[in-house]
């Protein structure tokens, strides 16, 4: 089993309702975020485009996240999902700082946080991560790539994509539809 | 110096701890259906409840999911629904911070005046009450009931237009008519007879082509639609997006079409031309159809692509290109008609040549056009019938506006200020769920309307800006601690929704059906609001529908069967039309006979001075008006606006991104805070653009407060549609101003 997900950047408006539904479902504190917006504009007026994407961590199948994590805190879960255990964890940081996406933020409780893919929320009872669920624009797509019958890996099939910073060498299992 | 009768006071928050907790006691002591839930541990059972959403006027349909512990975890779209599918948007996703908001106005505030000097005080509902039928009942002996005029906007209007009218006043009025869709409304009523509804009829999940004018689908984020384009866009539909600005939308079309602002109609008047010349129209629906045609086709001869090229700096071919993109697509294509679109005073003339476009595609009645909405025939609970007025609000600007077919909230407002021509003036003002002063261009003219008030009451959630000038304030309860009419809307399917409280109302706060209810027990009209509560009136209007509170309580929406077969007309299928011909009226009578131009004519609007720039402004997908600016979870997704600026502009004037500046318009008005910068390619370099609902003054709202610009402070100039009364709002230029005293936010920069 191997969990991932698909944004469609083409259809993506930047709403971040993903970002408010995660903050919600997950009570993340105000002021932080698992899942984020990014715009990328290109060209000059008038010949321009842009790409909206919406970012989270890439749940990497070569994680620099758990490889230098001290304690054991940050693992890999059901999955490849990476997670982190929030006893287990003693804030050092270190795990942020390796982090190609800057996906993972300090927790105002003493524990590093950052998306889950809502594994153990959501998917587990059958049910897309929060994100996916709420999405106006239905830009994404989760599943699990070894079930070639799952949405991600249907679209995927079908669709160009790409994954972000593929130079450092994680194996990101996020992927943008362009 | 003349000092003004009506101070700003800035809503204070000392001592309302105390009532706040008289408050609860008493809500406590009435006993509650949700406390009952309580189990023995203290902890409440995870439970959902129904509701609508009231962050926005599209309504959704979801449910409220509360942790063990009581609180509200979140907000979903319910499944059943036709105007979300399941989904909210972020501004729904984040209502619960409008629940959770710890600057909420909290408990009613009378006006006290000693001396020169004035301030609130706190006040118990009863008091309040008292003190507002006591007022309206001396402006009803002294002047008439019908002096008193309502401007709202939300669910709460229909408790206290129940009240207004059996006070004897027809002047209610909502700010979304006059202010935002009202042209585009009669434009299409001139010309098909009917309107265009909300949730839009427009069938954008079957249409493989959709025209975009000014309409920034993606950042208004109006959900269902936002849903039926990102469907479209899967299926292959071309988008074309007419804006100076490269939209969200924009970025998502195959064309874009970077006008020159203020010149849409002449873009629209060439497609015409492009269009008959090239019989590119559906000639079997013209023909059983229409009337009209040949003196429109007259109207037009003369406005080529090449003619309009000059006027919009849109290239010839790509007018031509895109015209036979519609061509081709028809009648599947919809010329989006837009929703706030008061721009420049000629706005129904713009809406009338869209919907002449319309029909020459044959898309009205057609799949991928627009489809015949049908909305429930729901009784309203028996009452006795509504006094006759003296006045109807129109006679508020007898002789103008004739063709608008809701009330011109602007005419009340100016019909308030005393002038030697005008027999009557409004004397008190009740305002609810809209804040005027940024609802309004013009802030000067609503002021000086204000200050002739003897009366003004208003109700709101939140210390917004009208609070501040107000003789009394009521806290109305957020939706999710309240009950209100049933949503009854026109959609694909009839439907209903539910909204019901999820937890009780926090600090001293009520409903807004109670407020009203209570108020017209104390003015003696309790004739017209007959139900021992508003549970009782709902039910007794579910039950004549065939269900019940209890079902709905369970379920949250109901879709009921359509009345027509189709949402389409059937082939060949003979229409009489609600227009003066029974056609749809390429050349309008009612225009005609109304004395405006039977067929819509362009002409050039002013242009921004040297050094200034047309002031756009537009909305952003997680904000709503100027009500969500403070609204903990939504400021946390975006918590100012910035100033788009084309970086040859910056670059004339050394503006950085991130620098904060402010803002002067042509008529010297200086705004009274500053804006962070975005250099950014996406714009013109003859406009800059904010998002609006911005910028508020009163320090109570504090992640509001300061931040970035108001636009409408700005929009000093108003470009009032003879035809319908909107006031046109992209008229105002404005120029940078660097050299200023930091303060607030800004100073941190």
């Amino acid at each position: 089993m191997r969990y991932a997900m698909a944004v469609d950047t083409k259809k993506c408006v930047g709403c971040s309702d993903c970002v408010v539904a995660c903050q919600t479902e997950n009570n993340v504190p105000i002021g932080f975020c698992r899942d984020w917006i990014v715009e990328v504009t290109d060209g000059t007026y008038p010949q321009l485009e842009v790409e909206i994407r919406s970012e989270r961590c890439n749940h990497c199948e070569n994680s620099p996240c758990v490889r230098c994590c001290p304690t054991g805190a940050s693992h890999y879960a059901e999955g490849g999902v990476v997670l982190v255990t929030p006893h287990k964890c003693i804030g050092c940081g270190a795990c942020i700082a390796s982090c190609p996406y800057d996906a993972r933020y300090p927790h105002p409780d003493g524990h590093v946080d950052k998306c889950t893919f809502c594994l153990h929320n959501r998917v587990e009872k059958g049910l897309d991560p929060a994100c996916v669920s709420v999405c106006p624009t239905k830009c994404m797509y989760f599943g699990d790539l070894d079930d070639p019958n799952s949405p991600v890996s249907k679209v995927l099939k079908t669709r160009k994509y790409k994954t972000l910073i593929p130079e450092a060498g994680t194996n990101p299992q996020l992927y943008f539809l362009i | 110096m003349a000092t003004s009768r009506r101070q700003f006071i800035k809503i204070s928050a000392v001592g309302a701890g105390s009532l706040a907790l008289a408050g609860t006691a008493f809500d406590l002591a009435k006993g509650s259906s949700l406390l009952n839930k309580i189990s023995s541990s203290g902890k409440e059972e995870p439970t959902r409840t129904p509701t609508y959403c009231e962050i926005c006027f599209w309504q959704c349909a979801g449910w409220v999911y509360k942790d063990e512990d009581g609180n509200i975890q979140k907000i979903v779209g319910n499944d059943d629904d036709q105007h979300c599918n399941g989904r909210f948007c972020p501004r729904g996703t984040g209502g619960v911070g409008q629940y959770n908001d710890e600057d909420r106005l909290k408990t009613p505030l009378i006006r006290t005046r000693e001396g020169d000097k004035e301030a609130f005080r706190e006040a118990s509902w009863d008091e309040a009450l008292d003190y507002i039928a006591g007022k309206m009942r001396s402006i009803a002996q002294k002047h008439g009931p019908e002096c008193v005029a309502l401007f709202t906007h939300g669910s709460g209007g229909a408790h206290f237009g129940q009240m207004m009218k059996a006070f004897g006043s027809a002047s209610i009025a909502a700010p979304s008519f006059a202010q935002c869709r009202g042209p585009r409304e009669v434009g299409f009523l001139t010309t098909f007879g009917d309107i265009i509804y909300s949730p839009e009829r427009i069938d954008i999940r079957d249409t493989r082509c959709m025209v975009l004018i000014g309409s920034h689908l993606g950042e208004n984020m109006h959900n269902g639609q936002v849903q039926e384009m990102s469907d479209a866009i899967d299926k292959g539909a071309t988008i074309i997006t007419v804006d100076p600005r490269f939209s969200t939308a924009a970025g998502k079309s195959k064309y874009w079409l970077p006008i020159k602002p203020a010149t849409d109609l002449a873009l629209l008047l060439s497609w015409i031309h492009v269009i008959i010349e090239n019989e590119w129209y559906d000639k079997d629906y013209v023909e059983r159809y229409t009337v009209g045609f040949e003196q429109l086709k007259e109207h037009v001869k003369t406005f080529t692509p090449e003619w309009a090229y000059g006027i919009t700096t849109i290239d010839p071919n790509v007018i031509r290109e895109t015209a036979r993109e519609m061509h081709n697509a028809a009648p599947s294509v919809i010329v989006n008609p837009g929703r706030h679109v008061t721009w420049y005073g000629d706005d129904t003339q713009r809406l009338r040549a869209v919907a002449i476009l319309t029909a020459l595609l044959g898309s009205w009645g057609r799949r991928g056009g627009y489809y015949k909405p049908e909305k429930l025939h729901l009784p309203n609970y028996p009452v006795p019938p509504f006094p006759e007025p003296k006045r109807s609000p129109i006679q508020a600007y007898e002789g103008k506006y004739t063709l608008a077919n809701e009330v011109v909230a602007n005419g009340l407002c100016d019909a308030t200020i005393p002038t030697v021509d005008r027999s009557c003036n409004y004397k008190a003002w009740i305002v609810n769920g809209t804040n005027l002063l940024a609802a309004f261009p013009n802030q000067a003219n609503t002021l000086k309307a204000i200050e002739a008030l003897e009366l003004l009451v208003v109700v709101d959630t939140m210390p917004v800006e009208i609070t501040g000038y107000a003789d009394v304030v009521l806290p109305e309860c957020t939706y999710l601690e309240r009950y209100d009419m049933l949503r009854n809307s026109n959609h694909r399917q009839p439907n209903l929704a539910l909204r019901m409280p999820a937890a009780e109302p926090k600090y001293n706060t009520k409903p807004a059906s109670w407020i009203a209810q209570e108020l017209a027990g104390k003015l003696g009209l309790s004739a017209w609001f007959p139900w021992k509560n508003i549970e009782e009136m709902l039910d007794w209007q579910l039950k004549e529908m065939g269900s019940s509170l209890e079902e709905m309580k369970r379920i949250g929406v109901k879709n009921f069967p359509r009345e027509a077969d189709d949402l389409y007309f059937a082939p060949g299928e003979e229409v009489v039309f609600n227009t003066t011909s029974g056609k749809i009226e390429l050349y309008s009578s009612d225009m005609e006979s109304a004395g405006f131009e039977p067929l819509p004519i362009y002409t050039a609007h002013e242009e921004p001075p040297e050094g200034y720039y047309r002031l756009n402004y537009g909305r952003a997908p997680m904000h709503t008006f100027s009500r969500t600016a403070n609204n903990p979870n939504l400021t946390d997704l975006m918590d100012e606006n910035v100033l788009w600026v084309n970086p040859k502009v910056a670059k004339l004037w050394g503006l950085e991104t991130g620098q904060y500046v402010k803002l002067k318009n042509q008529d010297e008005k200086v705004s009274t805070f500053a804006i962070k910068v975005r250099v950014t390619e996406r714009i013109r370099w003859d406009s800059v653009y904010m998002v609006h609902g911005f910028g508020h003054n009163n320090k109570k709202l504090s992640r509001a407060h300061g931040r970035g610009i108001n636009d409408t402070e700005m929009i000093t100039r108003v470009h009032i549609d003879p035809v319908m009364g909107g006031t046109g709002m992209r008229g105002n230029f404005v120029t940078f101003i660097t050299d200023f005293v930091k303060e607030g936010k800004e100073a941190e920069a």
